[in-house]
């Protein structure tokens, strides 16, 4: 571990830690300011000349989680060595290329905005609109369907809670009976009853942003943007492409672009290949058999291509369906007429999906919704 | 739940050393992160915040401390639909009542004022761990896997947490005289909100290293030998690095050696090895795996 910058130019204390705060944060831990200042007092407990005391006044009180921690001792490493911090974030660097409008783009000869007709003075256009594949639309027919999504409602499936409310049916509820007698001079007059509640079941979203789903990965971003403004407490989005990478956060923001550009900035693998069974593994691993696949609702938007071994897709998909209470394949492709699961990585694992359905147009994206509601 | 110590409070270990040695002497080993983090918890006033994989001694450093510090520990344990009055207090409605009656029976109250506020004693308020753990300051409340409860209980023990107080509208304010060493442990289930991290320390318990472990199984299992602590602590980290489906922890790693112990073992033999196998796996998938890999090299002497 560096030693601190003590026997050289004996800089304040205050200084120093404010320096390195800033070097977290650009590092990408949430070292915010009532966590520096009690990394400030656990030092006055602690010594702070001493460099493991430091290092742990740091790590126990700026870090929330174990992401956090690696980033954290490259920094200390980095400040405390001399080092100037990291001048640009990974992020900073991507956040131009990655702007909303740039994985929609369909490549060379897609600038003919003029050839498509003009949707604003055309009746009737949403509704066609909302049948066309995504991956075959112009610019000016993408950027309406945007608007678009602002009407879609996700309804979201229930499970019964272990919670019970007070209702007017029902088994006796004690307490608020006596509650009630007491209030009544000790008679009971009537009976109070509950039952069992409802809460929402968590849905989880993983959407494949790999290159061959770079026509539809902007929408189903955009359907998975609606879901989790919806139900922000039980609706988790991850991307999934050559890594894992969990976009929930970003797409709590409010504004549609917003989140699409902060969720951008923060896939480092957008149009990369796929590696389905691997990052799939990933997922249950670090998330979903802790808890958040479990009795969960969980939706994998991909086609299917898969770069690595099918084998262990299947797999993983076998135990993923073991956790979930419904596993939901979406497939852009398969709105396609004449469509068929031919790919290694489908066929391997259709047999543990309990609903495949298309999800390539606005009407399938409502249809999707009808799906996870009832599921 | 209530443990009390008879011995007077013994003073607070004076640096983060000094409590790492008082923990060892209650059976608990802790490396040098968790000992300064607990150490801070203590003087800092704040909640310790532990996260790690399950079986890696969250629970049990909360009873360790409470060890150490001579204070008695309440322990909380959250589960999906945690309310307040189970966490907090509730009323004895049925002993009110009986009360009621019984001073209607005696007309022993006229003024209905005076019965009103006798209703609302403190003998007939049930206290629930969070306002044990004030009422009985100093104390060590463990709030043990609190991502299985709901969200909304989150945003209320923040509140709780913040400054040590509960307001019970018909009694008053019972506050902590000193506030109790809080310990929130996580399993990772579900993130756990912000807003409740920062306010804690907090602390990433790792699988102890093999040193560690062969210290913990000779400490806590004394009747293990030597030899087949140190091969169960070799196997069982060997066991971590497989990519099992469940690691097995410190937990799972004396579960084991007691098993093997009890079998009469005096050292890893692969056979025994792998019948006692269900006590350090816990899914058929990884048992099925490590069968395979060779059970020969991998428990070999």
């Amino acid at each position: 571990m560096a030693e601190p910058p003590t026997g050289t130019a004996p800089r304040d204390v205050v200084d120093t830690l404010l320096g390195f705060a800033r070097t977290l944060r650009s590092a990408g831990v949430p070292a915010s300011p009532d966590r520096v200042e009690a990394m400030l007092e656990a030092l006055g407990i602690l010594r702070v000349l001493d460099p493991r005391d430091v290092y742990w006044a740091g790590r126990l009180t700026l870090c929330g989680g174990p992401d956090d921690l690696d980033r954290y001792d490259c920094a200390f490493a980095a400040w405390f060595a001399g080092e100037m911090p990291r001048a640009v974030p990974a992020t900073a660097q991507r956040r131009p290329e990655l702007a909303v409008s740039a994985p929609l783009d369909p490549g060379p000869g897609a600038g003919e905005d003029s050839d498509g007709p003009d949707l604003a003075t055309r009746a009737g256009a949403d509704e066609v609109l909302r049948h066309r594949d995504v991956g075959d639309m112009t610019p000016a027919e993408r950027e309406h369907l945007r608007r678009l999504f602002a009407l879609l409602v996700p309804a979201s499936p229930m499970r019964p809670a272990r919670r019970r409310r007070p209702s007017s049916g029902g088994s006796v509820h004690p307490a608020r009976t006596v509650r009630q007698a007491l209030h009544d001079g000790g008679e009971v007059r009537r009976l109070l009853h509950r039952r069992p509640q409802a809460r929402p079941r968590r849905v989880v979203l993983l959407v494949d942003v790999s290159g061959s789903m770079t026509p539809y990965a902007d929408a189903l971003l955009r359907f998975a943007h609606a879901a989790v403004r919806a139900r922000p407490g039980s609706t988790e989005v991850f991307t999934i492409g050559t890594r894992l990478t969990r976009v929930t956060r970003e797409l709590r923001l409010r504004d549609p672009d917003k989140a699409l550009a902060a969720s951008g900035s923060a896939i480092p693998d957008w149009s990369g290949g796929t590696r389905l069974g691997e990052v799939l593994k990933a997922f249950l691993d670090r998330w979903g058999q802790r808890g958040t696949a479990r009795g969960a609702v969980v939706v994998l938007c991909s086609d299917g291509w898969e770069r690595g071994d099918a084998a262990l897709l299947g797999e993983q998909m076998t135990r993923l369906r073991r956790l979930a209470h419904t596993v939901v394949w979406v497939n852009p492709h398969k709105g396609r007429t004449g469509y068929e699961p031919l790919t290694a990585g489908m066929r391997a694992a259709l047999p543990s999906v309990d609903h495949f359905v298309s999800g390539h147009s606005m009407a399938a994206f409502e249809e999707l919704t009808g799906v996870i509601g009832r599921a | 739940m209530l443990q009390r110590v008879s011995e007077p409070a013994p003073t607070l270990p004076a640096d983060p050393g000094a409590l790492a040695v008082a923990l060892e002497a209650t059976g608990y080993l802790p490396d040098e992160g968790l000992a300064t983090a607990a150490y801070l918890a203590l003087a800092m006033h704040r909640p310790l915040f532990l996260e790690g994989e399950a079986g890696v001694g969250k629970t049990a450093l909360a009873q360790a401390m409470a060890q150490v510090t001579g204070r008695p520990i309440y322990r909380l344990q959250c589960y999906e639909g945690l309310e307040a009055s189970q966490a907090l207090y509730d009323w004895d409605f049925g002993r009110q009542l009986l009360h009621l009656r019984a001073a209607e029976a005696a007309h022993a109250h006229e003024d209905t004022d005076k019965l009103e506020a006798s209703l609302y004693d403190r003998r007939f308020l049930l206290a629930r761990p969070l306002l044990q753990a004030l009422e009985d300051s100093p104390s060590v409340l463990l709030v043990d896997e609190i991502d299985r409860a709901d969200d909304e209980f989150e945003a209320f023990l923040l509140e709780v947490l913040s400054d040590f107080t509960i307001s019970i509208p018909e009694l008053g304010t019972v506050r902590a005289q000193t506030p109790p060493l809080v310990v929130l442990t996580s399993n990772r289930t579900r993130e756990v909100h912000d807003a409740l991290k920062r306010r804690c320390l907090y602390h990433w318990l790792q699988h102890p290293d093999f040193d560690r472990e062969v210290a913990i199984l000779r400490r806590r299992l004394p009747q293990v030998t030597e030899r087949l602590a140190r091969e169960v602590a070799r196997a069982t980290a060997t066991l971590r690095t497989l990519d099992l489906l469940k690691p097995p922890g410190v937990a799972e790693a004396m579960d084991w050696a007691t098993a093997l112990h009890t079998l009469g073992a005096r050292h890893l033999d692969p056979d025994l090895a792998a019948r006692t196998l269900g006590a350090v796996l816990k899914y058929r998938e990884d048992t099925d795996r490590v069968r395979a890999l060779a059970g020969g090299t991998l428990f070999g002497g």
